[in-house]
């Protein structure tokens, strides 16, 4: 968290240094950043990065909360402030705000089964969560991880999920929309992967980020499985601008994205999702 | 093996869970164990749907031969899923091939005496017709949802 000081204004950035970066993908890249005053931040938490005569935007932080020093963000190129960011060397210097949102209540899986869906880039935000389940293995029941990709080239974070498959305690299945002829695995959509996952839905805490199609459908298998709609929580992306619940970009419904989210309920949200056009 | 274990194991699969023991002793009739290894295929595109197979554990490539392509995959059936809907519906003939991508066992139900014995009783056809039509719903729904491109932000 930035300490915010006698008197900062919320609205003003910070400026932050990128000091690595890596392509994850063709068109997604992950860097690090250094920012005078930062003391950490909670999974699901996003920051508000700026590059300087181009714009801002909100960018989840993927990195593991327990290394404080180290800001990481995943960004995928398909926006013009996105476009920029992706394609700043090591060494420039950005505009950084945050961090802002309600987190991932890790907290309320302790000791239960715990169940991450993630789709596409959806595996950013929740590897924090991931770090976390990781770290202290024990605090956890069952955990898995079901991740869904367009193609196997787009799979983010390839070598990482190769590590977690490897491990014993953690289940982690991963699935395609479209396969090719190497790909050995599962294809189809991510919740199709609900069926064969060993949880007990009565006590089973899940954390599902991605698409807004495929969390819902998501959020919705998971209900089918008898996961109770307020154990399972859910990232949301709106048009986030202020960060501060000021401007009102990203109200939906009576809520605004940026403040009382972005991770909410499935018992929460699930009346708003219906509504269209919200 | 056993019928009563049989019976067991087809009571353990989600489609039969729950199923009335008059039933589940009727269907079981129909059923046997069976296993494929990896790269063997289940059945073949254009051949008659004489079997539906309740996958127990392993996975089975759904594919389509295209010329030029070879073979895509465009679904794969993993534990607890099903094979073979093609059992239901005239003219019972497959329309894909359904390759074994892991080491599979699952219970093989012999189409034709199914049929028999749901048009024999209609309270157990309709009984199997309502615990069909969920996974095939489903597997509606998960197409469209593949159609979308969802990840195509």
């Amino acid at each position: 968290m930035l300490d915010p000081g006698p008197h900062v204004d919320p609205m003003v950035p910070v400026l932050a240094t990128v000091t690595r970066r890596w392509q994850d993908l063709p068109d997604v890249v992950t860097f690090e950043i250094e920012a005078p005053g930062w003391s950490g931040f909670a999974p699901g938490q996003f920051n508000m990065l700026s590059v300087f005569g181009v714009g801002e935007i909100p960018i989840s932080i993927s990195g593991p909360v327990s290394d404080p020093g180290r800001i990481v963000h995943t960004i995928r190129d398909v926006g013009p402030v996105s476009k920029a960011l992706a394609n700043l060397p090591e060494g420039a210097v950005i505009g950084l705000r945050g961090p802002y949102g309600v987190p991932w209540p890790v907290e309320r899986a302790l000791g239960r089964d715990v169940v991450v869906v993630a789709g596409g880039l959806g595996l950013a935000p929740v590897r924090p969560i991931l770090y976390e389940l990781i770290e202290n293995r024990l605090d956890y029941g069952k955990v898995t991880l079901l991740y869904g990709a367009r193609s196997p080239r787009d799979m983010l974070f390839a070598t990482e999920l190769a590590e977690w498959r490897s491990r014993l305690d953690i289940g982690v299945e991963v699935t395609v929309d479209r396969a090719t002829e190497a790909w050995h695995g599962h294809v189809g959509v991510v919740t199709s992967l609900l069926a064969g996952a060993d949880f007990d839905p009565a006590a089973t805490t899940a954390f599902v980020c991605g698409p807004e199609i495929m969390m819902r459908f998501g959020a919705n298998g998971l209900t089918d499985a008898g996961v109770a709609p307020g154990d399972i929580f859910l990232s949301m992306e709106r048009n986030m601008q202020c960060a501060i619940g000021l401007c009102g970009h990203c109200q939906l419904g009576p809520v605004f994205v940026c403040k009382d989210g972005p991770v909410f309920d499935w018992a929460r949200l699930k009346p708003l999702m219906a509504v269209k056009e919200l | 093996m056993s019928v009563e274990t049989l019976e067991r194991i087809i009571s353990d699969h989600p489609l039969f869970h729950g199923l009335g023991s008059d039933f589940l002793t009727t269907v079981t009739r129909c059923a046997s164990n069976v296993r494929f290894a990896p790269g063997t295929y289940l059945f073949h595109e254009g051949e008659t749907a004489d079997q539906v197979y309740l996958i127990r554990e392993g996975l089975v490539a759904l594919e389509i031969a295209a010329p030029g392509q070879g073979r895509m995959t465009f679904q794969t059936v993993g534990r607890r899923g099903i094979v073979g809907m093609s059992w239901l519906v005239p003219p019972y003939r497959w329309t894909f091939d359904a390759r074994a991508a892991e080491d599979t066992r699952a219970l093989a139900f012999d189409a034709g005496c199914l049929r028999g014995k749901c048009d024999s009783d209609p309270a157990l056809g309709y009984e199997v017709m309502k615990r069909f039509m969920p996974p095939l719903i489903e597997r509606l729904h998960a197409t469209r949802l593949q159609m979308l491109d969802v990840y195509d932000a």
